[in-house]
């Protein structure tokens, strides 16, 4: 309701703007459209990821702001709901915003970059871009790539790639059981691990594959029955949100002991069950950052981050976004989308977390080192614990730029 | 085999359990006061935040008796300043109320609660397995669930048929001037039975808010199915609703543990399937992926060749 509040206040200003017959929005702001869930099922998510840019523009305008302009957020509710989505879309475009981030769920990420794809080509001179700092369905960036796209996140098979070169190293591993979300990133995780494992460790079975509705299932306990039945002893998973915090709650109850490999493991609820399901040390995630990693600055970030916000630093690839996109707009002297669009292609940094980091540009796929680790008791030098459980996230393997580039099939149609 | 079937079996019956727990409330107040709660499901949410805050303060067993008896008061209260004044519009005005009320207390819930998981856990005392079945531990906890559901069942059934109070209640339903002019309350009776009712939820949500996760969106994410069982079982019938829920438990916990599709069914017999196109996706969809929208399927089916439900005497 509060949200259907935001959205009447939005139209309101609109409206006015319209009358007042302003060029477009105030000169001196630069406004982003945050466009996820923030009520339903995916709230506990969205709420985290706008938390991630509110802090991140208050940052960015504490240091002088984009070429002097105060850089905005404004949120805009999709409710996990492609259609809903791009209503959102247009009615931040109908507002003058030319920058949109959105990050939750690939098949909605999918719907945004085809409209912007089409909106640019039909409104020469009004371009939108689209940021995506958290959808990773690998075909975002190959056969549906965008030229008006760019994706921080690594994606799916990057992420794949780098787990399995991991598990490729524990023979322990014999017997695998996939579980995954019912929806195409779900669907991109598990055909990728199957033929990931199969090349590079022929010998190990794949036990199950098992797929269930996106945030629906309220009691796992006989998808557990199943993995146990089938005498998996590590479980492959890219369920986020409560999807995974209930699956682990199920395995605590029934006694179920395998090797977690994740990719949202760290998500709202996440830690809060793996120390309930007493699983030390044996709950693995993949991403581009993990609290607790020892480069000073991302350490101090993390610090003031939580002083303000409350959570922990989900998304360090939001920091990359966010200081990319000032830097490609103090490159061109402008935030002309078009511009910064320029910029950020091809563009090289270094990351949040130390370490190379670039823009590719022939996909618009960002790579960047990633790193693999797992939850248990925090002991010396690691100062930050998930969700005042005591838990906290130990590096157990990072892998280099160059190490995560994966080949893509994307065929770009550049602005000539 | 043998082990997926018992432990199926098992999970099946524990979910049920769950299941009646709440849908007990709903069709109390149904049978009794023939007002289709839409609210249900939040007053059960309210019973595990406020189960969860009073948990955190004396512990979880006076939370056990404390939230339920606060919850029910404020069902109470709706029913007395909400419900009875609706009541003279009819009954699409009470649905219409109620199903304001689920979105209020929503929003209240995430006002004071926020929109995350609130780190509500099983109690050290319960915090044991009670047995191991082909390796798999049976927590405690899940013990307890199914045997306050049992109790319930049978308390209020007792209640019901056997006692004066539950005669009156019945009668009020069917005769409330007869009942009135016999010298009874009536409108105190509905506001006690919607009291219980929601008072019932609420306990459902004490249990249920550690076992699963305690979030604003645990009443939007149960509240469905609730009305399957109620109808399935047939409306107002609490034998039904027992019935149903063990019904709904067990088919859905099979069901996600048979990997059967069209195509394996129909190879055999040499029928090829579709090489694309939409149908190839409804030729390779298992049972166990369609299992979450089975209970829906048999809300269908129910409605359509018996709309009374398996043990309901009235259609509405």
């Amino acid at each position: 309701m509060i949200s259907h509040f935001k959205t009447m206040v939005c139209a309101t200003t609109t409206a006015a703007a319209i009358i007042a017959a302003l060029p477009a929005v105030a000169e001196d702001t630069v406004k982003i459209a945050y466009i996820d869930p923030l009520s339903g099922g995916g709230a506990s998510i969205g709420e985290v990821g706008l938390k991630t840019f509110n802090y991140l523009a208050d940052v960015t305008n504490a240091h002088g702001g984009i070429l002097g302009r105060k850089l905005e957020v404004t949120a805009y509710d999709n409710k996990l709901n492609a259609q809903e989505t791009l209503v959102q879309v247009q009615k931040a475009i109908d507002s003058g915003i030319r920058f949109i981030t959105q990050g939750n769920g690939s098949a909605f990420a999918a719907a945004i970059e085809d409209y912007v794809t089409k909106y640019n080509d039909r409104n020469p001179g009004k371009e939108v871009l689209y940021f995506n700092y958290a959808a990773v369905d690998p075909v975002l960036t190959n056969d549906k790539c965008s030229y008006w796209h760019f994706r921080w996140d690594a994606n799916s098979d990057i992420k794949m790639n780098a787990l399995t070169n991991y598990m490729k190293t524990r023979p322990n591993i014999k017997n695998v059981y996939l579980i995954n979300q019912d929806y195409s990133f779900g669907n991109a995780v598990r055909a990728e691990a199957r033929k990931m494992l199969a090349a590079k460790r022929p010998d190990i079975q794949i036990v199950g594959d098992e797929v269930h509705p996106l945030l629906k299932v309220t009691d796992f306990s006989p998808y557990v029955a199943k993995i146990k039945a089938s005498g998996a002893d590590s479980v492959i998973t890219g369920n986020w949100g409560q999807d995974f915090a209930l699956l682990l709650k199920a395995a605590a109850d029934a006694g179920l002991q395998v090797d977690w490999y994740t990719y949202y493991a760290g998500g709202t609820g996440g830690p809060t069950a793996i120390k309930q399901a007493n699983l030390p040390d044996r709950v693995y995630q993949i991403s581009e950052g993990l609290p607790n990693e020892p480069y000073a600055p991302a350490r101090e970030f993390e610090k003031a981050f939580r002083a303000k916000t409350s959570v922990s630093l989900f998304y360090p690839r939001a920091v990359n976004e966010i200081r990319m996109f000032v830097k490609a707009a103090q490159d061109a002297n402008s935030v002309d989308p078009v511009k910064v669009a320029a910029k950020l292609d091809g563009m090289k940094v270094t990351v949040y977390n130390g370490g190379e980091g670039f823009m590719r540009a022939e996909d618009h796929q960002f790579f960047q080192p990633m790193y693999i680790g797992n939850l248990g008791p925090i002991g010396k030098d690691q100062p930050f614990n998930e969700e005042n459980t005591g838990w906290g996230w130990k590096v157990t393997g990072k892998i280099d730029t160059q190490d995560t580039i994966l080949p893509t099939s994307c065929k770009m149609n550049r602005p000539s | 085999m043998l082990e997926l079937v018992t432990i199926s079996a098992l999970n099946g019956v524990l979910y049920g359990m769950l299941l009646f727990l709440m849908a007990s409330g709903l069709t109390l107040i149904f049978s009794m006061m023939g007002v289709l709660n839409f609210a249900h499901a939040s007053f059960y949410m309210l019973g595990a935040f406020f189960g969860f805050q009073i948990s955190e303060i004396v512990g979880f067993w006076p939370a056990f008796f404390l939230a339920p008896v606060l919850v029910g008061g404020i069902g109470a209260l709706v029913e007395r300043y909400g419900l009875r004044r609706v009541h003279r519009h009819g009954p699409v005005a009470e649905l219409l109320f109620t199903f304001g009320l689920a979105f209020v207390i929503e929003e209240i819930v995430q006002m004071i609660w926020g929109k995350g998981p609130v780190d509500y856990r099983v109690p050290l005392s319960l915090n044991f397995s009670a047995f191991t079945a082909f390796s798999t531990n049976y927590p405690a906890y899940k013990m307890f669930e199914l045997l306050t559901a049992i109790a319930i069942f049978a308390v209020l059934l007792m209640l019901l048929t056997r006692t004066r109070v539950g005669l009156i209640i019945q009668a009020s339903l069917t005769h409330p001037h007869m009942v009135a002019m016999l010298g009874h309350n009536v409108p105190r009776v509905f506001m006690l039975v919607f009291g219980v009712g929601t008072g019932l939820a609420a306990l459902a949500g004490v249990i249920a808010g550690p076992a699963l996760v305690t979030q604003s969106n645990m009443a939007a994410a149960l509240g469905p199915i609730l009305f399957v069982v109620v109808v399935v079982g047939g409306l107002g019938s609490l034998s039904g609703a027992f019935l149903a829920s063990l019904l709904i438990g067990l088919v859905q916990t099979f069901a996600v543990s048979i990997n059967l599709s069209v195509a394996d069914v129909l190879r055999p017999i040499g029928v090829a399937p579709p090489n694309g196109g939409v149908l190839f996706d409804v030729w390779n969809v298992t049972v166990a992926q369609i299992a979450p929208i089975i209970p829906y399927l048999l809300l269908v089916l129910i409605l359509i060749f018996r709309p009374t439900g398996l043990m309901g005497t009235r259609e509405h």
